[in-house]
């Protein structure tokens, strides 16, 4: 145990902190003139010295030993599970459905919000799951698709006289083929300039939406109807002459019934898209997106054409953010720019990092974690965004591939295939 | 009256354009040697334009009022906190990932950014600060039916620029750190083999790329007076436009795709529309990544199988 080394780094540690945190922590800014805040610099630099004299004292023990050898090589990205195995989801997965058909009648609206808020951000988690988790391709700009299925809703409301069921597939296929009018120029783009190009299409439909104050109502935003069930809609009074459901089927008005109702279809929704995913997984569809993740290079040699497999993903991914779209504007009542901008594209990308590359479990885990946490954490809301972008700095040194890998069930060949008697062949 | 626009434009143009080309030198050379685009520069020169800030409030309190030797003292302060902070940055979350996947360096990139933005936020408060002008007049001439006008900020801005990129020119090309550099570049592998500490020279090339940003941002900061800490954002992309656009991986190129940036993006808002302005750059950048991706002085990109 070399301490004396470990107490150098702490010191150069901590005149690192000092001139990294002195000045902007330290020296505030008021007009053109300052205040100091020497105490705050004071515990910064502390805590620095400290926590770097443990680390480096840790990692000198065997285990950290063990441990820093592990960030020389990269793992393997699938876990392999034995042939027989039988996923726990069969008694969870009843479970979850019996709890969420309860759940309506004893949740409170304020909880009902922050569910229907959280099943929103599963459904965007499993669309960027497909393209950055499944196929590899990191798009930042993700919250273009977000907004287009929001703004379908809302302008086709304005423009068309849309409602709520007619925008859902309409905003669906909107979404999709946007994913693919964005898919075709960056087929030929990699990791990085991948990501840039989505960031600006993400940032162009903002901008957009924002300065096309005739079409899009900028800054103000656009209203968004309720949604309706066979006519009948779900306010107090009725408007354009509908009959509102209290009336027709002649219970007390309950003001959470439109949540009620939206949570409902949403479970629905988030149940059927999970089925699909997880099908299309299993699917020679999902097992080209995942080599074409790993090396693109070999996937085209192997046959694969690259242009149907991103053209896929994109499209799909897409679709289920356009989906996501419709339900946000109808649980918020209306849309405006502020909602899509790019930090939403990190906080669903960081879902998707967070749960696991591709793991579906995964995401749905941490949708509902980056969802609760801030209301639970309320007193902590100016460290919001500090905390997520630690989270991730953090989450991509100790586990790359997220929380939660993908597992597959391995394979045993079928007798006679394979002479398993150990003979040699 | 469009002999007046333009050419005010142009010089607008030049001044931003040559500002654009000392942040691209950070992502350009970044990207040479690591291959990895680092998403946290343009808030790392958020960062200098508040230090920036705090080095002229700081220094005007202990009583300089003159201009060359406040200008030379908020550079030195800016450029050396803000090489500081390139190192630790490159440390703490780009060194322990540089043997991982593709994606990982990428979104830790991203968790930096919203680290420093959130940071410079609470710290600082989330109003727009502001500095004092402190070089007045301007140069005024009539052309046609117009006039332009040059301030001495913007004289001052230009002449620093040129002298910072033809400074790390000087280096890259005649000194044995900018061998290094440009060794390491060419062949990682290679290079430590011959001896090279690659691991410095990155940290070197990081610590450079900071520093080009702090000057922008000390030139930004004197020419504009107000930021908040969002600036870096937009900044960064138009910044990474203009690395692309001349060829990232080349640093003639980020200069040259700067000055080409600036002018494009000031006539477009001269002549055209200026609230669109934004959309313009990131509608070049995505039109060059799709038609010419190794930009106007890059090697065509090739992927060694």
């Amino acid at each position: 145990m070399d301490i004396k080394k470990s107490l150098i780094d702490s010191v150069m540690a901590g005149l690192m902190a000092l001139i990294v945190f002195g000045p902007i922590v330290g020296v505030v800014l008021d007009g053109y003139s300052f205040n100091l805040q020497p105490t705050r610099v004071a515990w910064l630099v502390l805590a620095v010295m400290v926590g770097r004299l443990l680390m480096s004292l840790f990692l000198q023990t065997p285990r950290g030993l063990i441990i820093s050898q592990s960030f020389e090589s990269s793992g393997s990205g699938v876990h392999v599970l034995p042939p027989n195995h039988k996923s726990m989801l069969r008694f969870v997965l009843p479970a979850i459905i019996v709890l969420a058909i309860l759940f309506p009648f004893v949740a409170n609206k304020y909880i009902l919000t922050v569910v229907i808020l959280g099943l929103i951000y599963v459904l965007l988690g499993l669309g960027l799951n497909i393209v950055v988790g499944l196929a590899g391709l990191l798009d930042l700009g993700y919250v273009a698709f977000y907004a287009i299925g929001a703004y379908g809703l809302a302008l086709g409301y304005q423009y068309l006289g849309l409602g709520f069921w007619s925008a859902l597939p309409l905003a669906a296929i909107a979404a999709a083929l946007a994913g693919c009018i964005l898919g075709f120029p960056v087929l030929r783009m990699h990791g990085d300039y991948l990501a840039i190009v989505t960031l600006g299409f993400g940032e162009i439909i903002r901008l957009v939406l924002n300065n096309w104050l005739s079409f899009t109502g900028g800054p103000n935003g656009v209203p968004v109807p309720s949604p309706t069930i066979f006519g009948l809609e779900f306010g107090r009074r009725a408007k354009d002459g509908g009959i509102p459901i209290h009336e027709y089927f002649g219970f007390a008005y309950n003001p959470d019934l439109k949540y009620i109702f939206i949570y409902a279809v949403l479970f629905l929704v988030v149940l059927a898209v999970l089925y699909i995913k997880h099908r299309l997984t299993r699917m020679p569809v999902g097992r080209a997106w995942e080599a074409l993740r790993e090396d693109e290079i070999a996937c085209r040699s192997m046959g694969l054409n690259h242009v149907l497999v991103k053209l896929s993903a994109f499209t799909l991914g897409a679709s289920t953010a356009g989906l996501a779209g419709v339900f946000f504007a109808s649980y918020q009542g209306f849309v405006n720019p502020t909602s899509f901008t790019f930090f939403e594209s990190a906080l669903i990308l960081a879902i998707v990092v967070l749960g696991g590359m591709g793991s579906t479990v995964g995401v749905v885990i941490a949708a509902f974690v980056l969802t609760v946490a801030p209301e639970l954490l309320r007193s902590f809301a100016e460290y919001r965004v500090l905390l997520f972008g630690v989270l991730m700095v953090l989450m991509m040194i100790w586990r790359p591939r997220g929380l939660i890998r993908i597992s597959r069930t391995g394979v045993v060949p079928r007798k006679g295939v394979l002479n398993t008697e150990g003979a040699a062949q | 009256m469009m002999d007046g626009i333009f050419l005010q434009q142009m010089v607008n143009g030049l001044t931003l354009g040559s500002v654009y080309g000392l942040i691209a030198i950070g992502y350009t050379m970044v990207y040479g040697i690591i291959g990895m685009i680092n998403f946290a520069h343009g808030d790392v020169y958020m960062i200098s334009a508040y230090l920036a800030a705090i080095g002229l409030a700081v220094l005007s309190f202990f009583g300089i009022q003159s201009f060359p030797f406040l200008i030379l003292g908020t550079l030195i302060f800016t450029i050396v906190v803000t090489g500081v902070y390139g190192f630790v940055i490159e440390r703490v979350a780009y060194k322990p990932l540089r043997n991982s996947t593709r994606l990982a360096p990428l979104i830790s990139a991203i968790g930096i950014s919203l680290i420093l933005q959130n940071y410079a936020q609470i710290a600082q408060g989330s109003r727009q600060q502001g500095v004092p002008t402190l070089l007045e007049g301007a140069w005024r001439f009539d052309v046609g039916s117009g006039f332009v006008q040059i301030t001495y900020t913007k004289i001052f801005i230009l002449v620093a620029a040129f002298v910072g990129m033809a400074a790390l020119t000087y280096i890259i090309k005649y000194t044995k750190l900018g061998r290094m550099c440009r060794a390491t570049q060419q062949d990682r592998k290679m290079a430590s083999i011959l001896g090279i500490n690659t691991d410095r020279v990155i940290s070197y090339v990081f610590i450079i790329g900071a520093a080009m940003a702090a000057l922008a941002g000390v030139l930004i900061t004197l020419n504009y007076g107000t930021f908040d800490f969002y600036a870096g954002f937009i900044i960064g992309i138009k910044a990474f436009t203009a690395a692309v656009l001349g060829g990232i991986g080349s640093l003639p190129g980020a200069m040259l795709g700067g000055l080409i940036l600036g002018v494009a993006e000031s006539q477009f808002s001269g002549l055209v529309n200026a609230d669109y302005k934004d959309v313009f750059s990131f509608g070049l950048l995505v039109v060059i990544l799709i038609f010419r991706p190794q930009g106007l002085l890059g090697r065509p990109l090739v992927a060694k199988v």
